[in-house]
């Protein structure tokens, strides 16, 4: 029964977000196309996120740094005149998961408050680096001339084939992501988080597949990024700023740490209300902070937790 | 097979060998110039007043505390100053004082997580670890082994206290040790949780190398071959269980009128 309502509820999910484009055209309101497109990179940004936090217990206050760093590696090719996808998305994934496994390689050996604000601090310093480049529109940030281009009919100029790119991403995410935290692999991040010194007792060095799991994560947030400033068409190291991996971290806690969907939900729920919210008030976020503590109190998996047949399970 | 002792071999070194172990926290010396050989089969029960240090040995041996000075040999290599993990790949086990498993995981999640340990590495992604039978059969079997059979499927952290502690045993067994060591495996047991335990520990002697912290005499006198008395940190006497009964300083220093009784 459980695992049915599941299935409805997560086809529902998909039916939903591949029907938007139809409506939005119908409705001749191409604005929401924008702000799903907008959402669902962003969940992107919050389930990579939540591989570390939520699953592995690795609160990093400084993921907004790959978000970062993806866009510059669309950016700064697009700026010198490179701007095939083929080129820049891959190295947008390489280049986060490069600086996500350097910067792993020294915040995790802390742990705790120590292990938040090392992470924070590293994403600082390359927010700093960002608008202290001249050559790469510094605190200005710089357009990007054109989004990235690939080949035959994938054309991203296109809104609605760039939505359906986006959504495809997603899914696979969604897809490699449950294969993962079901695998081996994804057994020990989580066991590490349950119980570490057990796991050194029993025969695992957590060290490295905790660190493959930053870089991992650190990897999915830059495609998050190459997405992001082909979404705005705009370059801003803002992408980088602490605050932005606040959002990021709120969005997986609101949506349910430790579980896939939630933080897609989670996602969903911070950009609409602050789309809906921020029409009234530039302070949206006092509704946005009760709303979080309710969340936090009361909902042990967040907004997924309340959905029909999820029940205790992760995704 | 779960454990695979070596053939003894009465010329060979004994499969643990403390040397000069000394440990200070501060002022504190909470291990002072231990010495302490076990052999391959032999089950060896360290016992002592709080504060003895025992916990503190025992966080040595399996690599969870580098001493300060000293050596610990095992199985004929220096392991004094590896890491804990790389002393489980090496056929050192242990079990904690206080109950440390995984909650959230089932029972048989908890074993099969140390079967996995054991069975190559984990950088592994795409098939999920509850359908690798190489994994779930030795899992069960050994669940299967210290009574826990019908329980595999039950989240550990909802079992009993003296279940948890059985699940410990299990996935001590788990990783395949040569030395099993037991941190007070009957702490905050009843009775007959406690004789359960006793019965499976009894079960394991012989077949393995088990190195026992226990307060409970009781519990000491039924297992061990062997035994170690430690106070204020120093080894006072070791010997036969006979040995250590009659021995005036013993009595004097721990056992007081516990073992007239």
């Amino acid at each position: 029964m459980r695992s049915r309502a599941r299935a409805l509820t997560l086809v529902t999910g998909l039916l939903v977000l591949a029907l938007v484009p139809v409506v939005a055209a119908l409705a001749h309101q191409p604005f929401y196309l924008d702000l799903f497109r907008r959402m669902m990179i962003f969940a992107i940004a919050a389930v990579s996120l939540d591989l570390i936090l939520g699953f592995g217990g690795m609160v990093s206050f400084g993921h907004a740094a790959y978000l970062g760093i993806g866009a510059y590696a669309v950016a700064i090719p697009a700026f010198y005149g490179i701007d095939s996808g083929f080129v820049q998305w891959p190295l947008a994934v390489v280049l986060s998961g490069l600086i996500a496994l350097a910067i792993g390689a020294v915040s995790l050996r802390t742990s705790g408050v120590s292990f938040i604000m090392i992470t924070l601090a590293f994403a600082q310093m390359l927010y700093y680096l960002g608008i202290s480049i001249n050559a790469w529109g510094a605190d200005d940030g710089m357009r990007l001339a054109r989004r990235s281009q690939f080949a035959g009919p994938v054309d991203l100029a296109n809104g609605y084939v760039f939505y359906y790119v986006v959504l495809g991403l997603l899914v696979a995410l969604l897809g490699l992501g449950h294969r993962l935290v079901h695998a081996r692999f994804g057994v020990v991040v989580r066991a590490a988080k349950s119980n570490e010194s057990r796991m050194r007792a029993i025969g695992f060095s957590t060290f490295r597949y905790k660190l493959a799991a930053f870089a991992i994560a650190g990897a999915v947030g830059g495609l998050a990024g190459a997405l992001l400033t082909n979404q705005t068409e705009y370059l801003t190291p803002s992408y980088m700023h602490w605050t932005r991996s606040g959002d990021i971290m709120v969005m997986v806690i609101l949506g349910g740490m430790g579980t896939l969907y939630g933080p897609v939900l989670g996602a969903f729920a911070f950009l609409l209300l602050e789309d809906i919210l921020s029409a009234w008030t530039v302070h949206w976020q006092i509704v946005l902070g009760p709303l979080l503590v309710l969340v936090v109190l009361y909902a042990r998996r967040g907004l997924y937790g309340l959905l029909p047949g999820a029940g205790g399970r992760i995704g | 097979m779960a454990c695979c002792p070596a053939p003894v071999d009465a010329l060979a070194e004994p499969l643990l060998a403390v040397r000069g172990l000394t440990k200070r926290f501060g002022g504190l010396v909470a291990t002072d110039d231990v010495t302490l050989d076990v052999a391959e089969g032999e089950t060896v029960a360290i016992i002592g007043p709080n504060g003895a240090g025992k916990t503190t040995l025992i966080g040595q041996l399996s690599g969870d505390l580098i001493p300060d000075a000293g050596t610990i040999r095992f199985a004929g290599d220096d392991v004094t100053r590896m890491a804990a993990p790389a002393r489980s790949q090496r056929g050192l086990a242990r079990s904690f004082q206080i109950t440390s498993i995984f909650p959230e995981f089932t029972a048989l999640d908890n074993v099969a997580l140390a079967v996995q340990a054991h069975a190559g590495h984990s950088f592994r992604f795409w098939t999920p670890a509850r359908a690798e039978r190489a994994l779930r059969e030795p899992a069960r079997a050994t669940l299967e082994r210290v009574g826990l059979g019908r329980r595999a499927d039950v989240p550990a952290g909802t079992l009993a206290h003296g279940e948890q502690r059985q699940l410990e045993i299990a996935m001590a067994l788990a990783t395949r040790p040569r030395l099993l060591l037991l941190d007070e495996p009957v702490a905050g047991m009843g009775v007959d949780e406690s004789q359960r335990m006793v019965q499976l520990l009894r079960a394991l002697r012989g077949r393995h190398t088990i190195v026992l912290v226990e307060h409970d005499m009781d519990v000491v006198w039924a297992l061990a071959d062997r035994i170690a008395v430690m106070v204020y940190g120093r080894v006072i006497a070791s010997g036969t269980p006979e040995a250590i009964r009659g021995n005036a300083e013993v009595r004097r220093a721990y056992l007081g009128e516990e073992v007239v009784a």
